[in-house]
């Protein structure tokens, strides 16, 4: 009696326990069991598939959990003395893989159905080609997009930006930033990922899932802002060495004009600091003071 | 309902009789030498508890250094080694070796064996497991290794890891697959030669398919990885550049092999969990198990389709949509035969008469903690919903659940089931069963959190993080959890030492069991039978106790906990 009552106050416990700590932890309260979401359709797609997964986990659980508890209160020794002796029931086992199976099938043809609202750059209709999110560029087919390289190193990342950053950076002189991407909001914004040491894995998570930037490879990834003036933060998802967790990643966003502005500032920046370095080089040089074999 | 009275009961007719050898060498040589499946899976058990208090330490040291924001407790050098020590430990040498510790003591008397059946080769496979384990921790001597359990590369190639901790890593990898290989065709051919009389397919124990399953596994995944680490010891070393992208070689290459070997490897460490489960339930829900069959067949199709899941680990990495979507498909697959194994083992415990043992309480906390890792990998088999959860703290919650759940609470209820036949002795119930509460509640605490830890944007791997972002209170909560877990787990290696000497004398069955193990006497003598028995069912001894009572009019209690009071 007071055995039975003990372990009916461990149960007891156990849920004030569980209960507690949901309670207890009030920051970020809104991420405790969905993903983030708010910069981004992709990320927001994603979220939406997730809950629709949530729902039918949180039914599943109910009644295996349940069925569970159930069975431990029920039949244990002192109320349930004597055991049934079954051995099986075909129809029962058949009727559970079924069901097991159909709710996969549900899930699967939802994730297809959510598919390409977060794999397609918007703009693209329904009967649009269907593009992979990691092998094939996202091309929205009106063609307004911006693109930005972003390049995994150890231990920060660097974005160049302009479509031919990854041909012809140098010779077009494009200007380039670290670890804050500013980005131009309502735009479209395509990043071709790319690694130049180890493996990496760009994420920003209320702006979409994250892409491994593998050494060898181009992934690709798109996003596409709502609000201006707003800083998204992420950092490297794949351990990458000594300081991976240190390579944070930033994307602030801007209004396209101040984004163009930033831009030409940047360009502007950069294009004097190297002047100022190949003008000093040239006068060590001359003066002798570099060797210059 | 005191353990006393466990021992005092009627046993059925025990045919097992010492056999005696004049004692010429002192005992540890014995140990030494020996090639007695008994003593290897005794060492066996041993062996990976002492790794498992190992990488229980190195996981206390990471989750003290993540309890507060910006802790420098622990340098990040230092943490990314604990992270690949712990992963490493706690797959390579615990939860595989200690599975095969169970089958290595278990299996032969559970099909009626005297021995393995290369008991030779069963010795190399332990003293392999010993100097792999060796090998890999003597780096904390030098450097340990730091490219985590998985060691992609260019991270784990000689430009980026130049130190022997990594090539440790490999001969780590080598060392133990091949005891682990070896110790597969040992069970292999054990199993399929060395059945007692009348054992067919359909009468072999649960646990028994499991580890046939497990051997199957092994021996379909390890030489991938063996030659997955050669190319990249190749690469690190003979200028080989098969995983190097500066010179035609591709990372992702890597993670294909890896994996390929790497989720086979996830049921290799939970099926012969499973199959302790599918021996223990019934056992103490006095009746037999719901959906033979099922299960067996169950096993089999998890074991088939583990081979073809392994993309789900490379979501985020370079490979074409379709393939994403193949293995989603199949991932969903395996979590058909899986759940048929959760419902199969609710329905053994309905209607049953439940005796509450400590091993039952780690049972159904398994079922408990399992069926939400379960659940969890619903979410990540989807791979747009993966994009977010990849690599980030809800993976590391899942796999806790999914490999704590399937392999630490199988196993603890696997010791507190089969203890008494190892030593002879009881555990102490009640301190098992405090320790079950506090291993549950400090579980949970633990990995719970890590869910909304990785939904809310923080990736694993990291040796801090900065305050403000949301983090702070979970990564306290699961480090308090961490604490009350390991005390939970040190309750039972308080009990398991003290109750080797002052335990109740067990008896040849103390849980009215199904199987053969429960036939000879506790412990087996060193040729486990004189005579072994005809088997006529999956559960033989309840056929023996039922023989008893026909032949000496003594009635075999087999009802519900009352026999346990029973003198």
């Amino acid at each position: 009696m007071t055995r039975r009552r003990r372990s009916r106050t461990v149960a007891l416990a156990v849920g004030a326990t569980l209960i507690g700590t949901l309670i207890l932890a009030p920051s970020a309260f809104a991420n405790f069991i969905t993903p983030k979401t708010g910069g981004s359709p992709n990320a927001d797609q994603i979220d939406a598939l997730y809950k629709i997964i949530l729902y039918i986990a949180a039914v599943v659980f109910v009644i295996v959990e349940g069925a569970l508890a159930y069975s431990v209160y029920k039949f244990r020794a002192k109320k349930n003395p004597v055991a049934a002796q079954i051995h099986g029931n075909t129809r029962l086992e058949i009727g559970w893989t079924v069901a097991a199976a159909l709710i996969l099938v549900v899930l699967t043809v939802v994730t297809f159905v959510k598919l390409p609202s977060i794999i397609n750059a918007p703009n693209s209709d329904a009967d649009g080609l269907v593009l992979s999110a990691s092998t094939t560029e996202p091309n929205p087919p009106s063609g307004h997009k911006y693109v930005i390289c972003v390049q995994g190193r150890q231990y920060i990342w660097r974005y160049t930006y302009g479509a031919g950053c990854v041909n012809s950076a140098f010779a077009d002189k494009l200007p380039y930033s670290y670890t804050t991407m500013y980005v131009p909001a309502h735009t479209t914004v395509v990043l071709k990922i790319q690694s130049t040491d180890v493996i990496h894995s760009w994420w920003i998570p209320s702006l979409g899932g994250k892409v491994d930037a593998v050494p060898g490879y181009t992934t690709y990834t798109w996003f596409k802002t709502a609000k201006t003036n707003a800083r998204y933060r992420g950092q490297c998802a794949q351990l990458c060495g000594v300081n991976h967790a240190a390579m944070i990643a930033f994307v602030q966003t801007l209004t396209p004009a101040n984004f163009q502005s930033w831009l030409k500032y940047q360009e502007n920046a950069i294009n004097t600091a190297n002047d100022q370095v190949s003008q000093l080089r040239q006068v060590l040089t001359s003066s002798g003071n570099l060797g210059n074999s | 309902m005191s353990t006393t009275d466990h021992a005092l009961r009627p046993a059925p007719q025990i045919i097992a009789h010492e056999v005696t050898r004049p004692r010429e060498t002192k005992k540890w040589v014995d140990w030494v030498t020996t090639t007695d499946h008994k003593k290897i899976g005794i060492m066996y058990m041993i062996l990976t508890f002492v790794f498992f208090i190992l990488g229980g330490i190195e996981a206390l040291l990471m989750r003290v250094q993540l309890s507060v924001p910006n802790n420098t407790l622990v340098t990040p050098e230092k943490y990314n080694q604990l992270l690949t020590l712990h992963g490493t430990t706690m797959i390579f040498l615990f939860v595989v070796p200690v599975m095969a510790g169970f089958g290595n003591y278990f299996l032969p008397l559970m099909i009626g064996a005297r021995d393995m059946a290369f008991p030779r080769l069963n010795a190399l496979s332990f003293w392999l497991l010993l100097f792999g384990g060796i090998v890999f921790y003597a780096t904390i001597f030098f450097q340990p290794p730091e490219a985590g359990w998985w060691s992609y590369p260019p991270l784990s190639s000689a430009l980026y890891s130049p130190s022997g901790g990594q090539d440790a890593w490999i001969f780590l990898i080598h060392i133990t697959g091949i005891s682990s290989l070896v110790g597969a065709i040992n069970f292999y051919a054990t199993i399929v030669n060395m059945r007692a009389p009348g054992m067919s397919w359909g009468r072999l124990p649960l646990f028994v398919w499991s580890i046939l399953v497990y051997a199957i596994l092994l021996i379909i995944a390890l030489p991938v990885v063996a030659a997955a680490v050669t190319m990249l010891l190749t690469d690190r070393h003979f200028g080989t550049h098969f995983f190097d992208p500066t010179n035609h070689g591709s990372p992702v290459l890597w993670q294909h092999l890896f994996w390929f070997f790497g989720h086979p490897e996830v049921y290799i460490m939970i099926l012969p969990g499973f199959g302790m489960i599918s021996e223990i339930i019934p056992v103490f829900s006095r009746k037999p198990i719901f959906g033979y069959k099922a299960i067996a067949a169950a096993t089999a199709v998890i074991a088939f389709l583990a081979v073809l899941v392994w993309g789900h680990h490379l979501f985020a990495s370079p490979i074409p949509v379709v393939v994403l979507g193949f293995f989603m498909l199949s991932s969903f697959l395996i979590g058909v035969p899986t759940g048929v194994k959760i419902f199969n083992w609710i329905a053994t415990l309905w209607r049953g008469s439940l005796v509450m043992t400590t091993s039952l309480y780690f049972a159904i906390g398994f079922i408990a903690i399992f069926t939400i890792g379960g659940i969890t990998g619903i979410f990540l088999a989807v791979f747009p919903v993966d994009w977010q959860l990849n690599d980030t703290y809800f993976v590391v919650a899942h796999f806790h659940y999914v490999l704590m759940g399937g392999a630490v609470f199988t196993v603890f209820a696997g010791i507190y089931y089969w203890f008494p036949k190892i030593t002879g002795r009881m555990l102490n119930e009640r301190l098992g069963k405090t320790s079950f509460w506090v291993m549950f509640i400090g579980f949970n605490v633990t990995f719970f959190v890590m869910h909304a830890l990785g939904l809310s944007g923080m990736p694993r791997r990291i040796y801090t993080y900065q305050p403000g972002l949301g983090w702070s209170t979970y990564n306290l909560i699961s480090t308090i959890g961490s604490f009350i877990l390991g005390f939970g787990i040190l309750l039972t290696i308080i009990n398991v030492v003290r109750s080797l000497k002052h335990g109740a004398i067990a008896g040849p069955d103390p849980w009215k069991g199904n199987t053969l193990e429960w036939f000879t006497t506790s412990p087996p003598p060193v040729n486990n039978f004189d005579t072994i028995p005809r088997v006529r069912s999956v559960e033989p001894m309840r056929d023996i106790r039922r023989q008893v009572e026909r032949e000496t009019g003594v009635r075999q209690k087999t009802g519900g906990s009352e026999q346990f009071a029973r003198v």
